[in-house]
């Protein structure tokens, strides 16, 4: 077997390219995916069902199809319908771009949301009776205690939810987009080398996830610094 | 006039019914020690009186202020004005069986916590009284600790220290000493008596009969949710007039 450096050296730009256009979609979605998922989280771990359930509701009906099916309905699916077509959101509606971030925001939030509600509920309520006992009202309860410490709870699998989206968004190759999957679908097209162009994006998958990796290390030694055992 | 006065509070469970009408007034100054065995409903008594159980009937009174309550639904009671609750509650500190510090913050971040973002103070303000308050229990040099490094003694000194910062008018102790070993009592005592002595107002629920004779100056024994016995610590321990306080103490007084 003879690997062709080569061909793969010449692509390099489209990788590269290809990478910025990754890590722009994985950007877009888990911003507006947590931020969104917050909201969501709460209502999740609230006693009232008018506004438990639509959240319950919504993170099960994501959580339970298949993220290319999502992908599908929101980009060719939608389109079928005139109304959709002559809306103002069709300039929206009609980039592969937006309706991939739109589809995978939609899809982190939902796990995002349960990742958050279960380390709500998980608070020791003991903490929770501190700040009542010290007069804190609900709404700074949940700013000062519940939410900070929940959030730095969640971390570590939050972190696998961002290396799992990473993975995910090699789907937009196939509504187009030219990420560093969609890369390697030109490169293997043009020269018909599989083996190579997909070996390629493989490694560049890796690199970004061993980099993501030691990022939330990082953040996990930051703020997460008070579960770890006692050092000295 | 009383710091605090709680009048006739009732309380059950489902129909099982653990407070049948205890009553508790403290004046300026006075440690009064509740005792009684497991299931007596002094924990419960206490945790009613800043509301953190609901009673079912019952007045409550912070500096003759009344807290108002109303009735749920299932008849226990709710505190009608948020507002009065979290502001009579930031008067009235508690101290816990488990200590329960908030495991994210450092000890200087647990204490300055509620007096920045409830009584609103400067955190250079709350800095300050902060570090006072763990110099004088005596973990000043734990202060950028967080609980999960400290020893149980550590974190209930550092409770004690989140609990003065308040400046509260009324402490509340809930089985301070049951969870730590016998050699970490004596220290967490010992601030108690300390704080005793400035002539601050506690309540304190305890099985810790010395604490209760040398230090706090009324002792209620509570038994099946009824005040049996209460008046001087020294008269009522040396000679108890009820047969079940009696009893209590030959079990735990050898």
């Amino acid at each position: 077997m003879i690997f062709d450096y080569n061909v793969i050296w010449d692509s390099m730009p489209l990788y590269l390219s290809g990478m910025v256009e990754t890590l722009k979609l994985l950007g877009i979605s888990l911003f507006f995916g947590l931020l969104v998922a917050l909201p969501l989280g709460l209502m999740r771990v609230s006693k009232r069902p008018w506004v438990n359930f639509p959240a319950w509701l919504y993170t099960y009906v994501i959580r339970g199809t298949p993220m290319l099916v999502q992908l599908f309905l929101i980009y060719y699916g939608l389109a079928q319908f005139e109304v959709v077509r002559e809306s103002f959101l069709w300039p929206l509606l009609s980039s592969a771009t937006f309706c991939a971030c739109l589809a995978f925001a939609i899809n982190t939030s939902a796990y995002t949301a349960e990742i958050i509600a279960g380390s709500l509920k998980a608070t020791p309520y003991g903490e929770i009776e501190a700040a009542k006992a010290m007069g804190m009202s609900p709404s700074k309860m949940y700013r000062r205690i519940l939410l900070p410490s929940a959030m730095r709870r969640a971390l570590p699998q939050y972190s696998n939810e961002v290396i799992m989206m990473l993975q995910t968004t090699s789907l937009a190759s196939i509504v187009t987009l030219i990420d560093i999957t969609g890369a390697a679908r030109t490169v293997n097209a043009q020269y018909y080398l599989p083996f190579e162009a997909y070996i390629t994006a493989g490694a560049f998958y890796l690199c970004l996830t061993f980099i993501l990796v030691r990022l939330f290390k990082l953040a996990e030694r930051r703020w997460l610094g008070y579960m770890a055992p006692r050092k000295a | 006039m009383y710091k605090l006065e709680v009048q006739d509070l009732h309380k059950r469970y489902g129909s099982h019914e653990v407070l049948k009408g205890v009553s508790l007034a403290a004046k300026a100054g006075d440690v009064i020690s509740i005792i009684g065995s497991s299931g007596s409903g002094k924990s419960t008594f206490l945790r009613c009186i800043n509301l953190l159980e609901q009673p079912h009937a019952g007045k409550i009174l912070l500096n003759n202020e009344e807290l108002k309550l109303v009735a749920k639904k299932d008849g226990a009671l709710v505190a009608a004005d948020p507002k009065q609750l979290q502001r009579m509650r930031s008067r009235l500190s508690m101290v816990f069986q488990h200590f329960n510090l908030w495991s994210h913050m450092t000890a200087l971040e647990n204490i300055m916590e509620a007096p920045v973002h409830v009584l609103g103070m400067t955190k250079a303000q709350a800095r300050e009284k902060a570090e006072h308050y763990l110099n004088k229990v005596g973990v000043s040099h734990r202060k950028e600790a967080y609980p999960g490094h400290m020893s149980g003694g550590e974190q209930q000194r550092v409770a004690i220290a989140r609990a003065l910062a308040m400046e509260p008018e009324v402490m509340l102790f809930d089985e301070p000493t049951s969870a730590l070993d016998p050699e970490l009592v004596g220290d967490v005592l010992k601030v108690m008596q300390d704080l005793a002595l400035e002539g601050r107002t506690m309540v304190v629920v305890t099985h810790e009969m010395g604490f209760a004779r040398e230090v706090s100056n009324q002792l209620v024994f509570l038994h099946k949710g009824i005040v049996e016995e209460t008046g001087n610590p020294r008269e009522v321990l040396a000679n108890p007039q009820c047969e079940r306080l009696q009893q209590f103490l030959s079990g735990s007084l050898k």
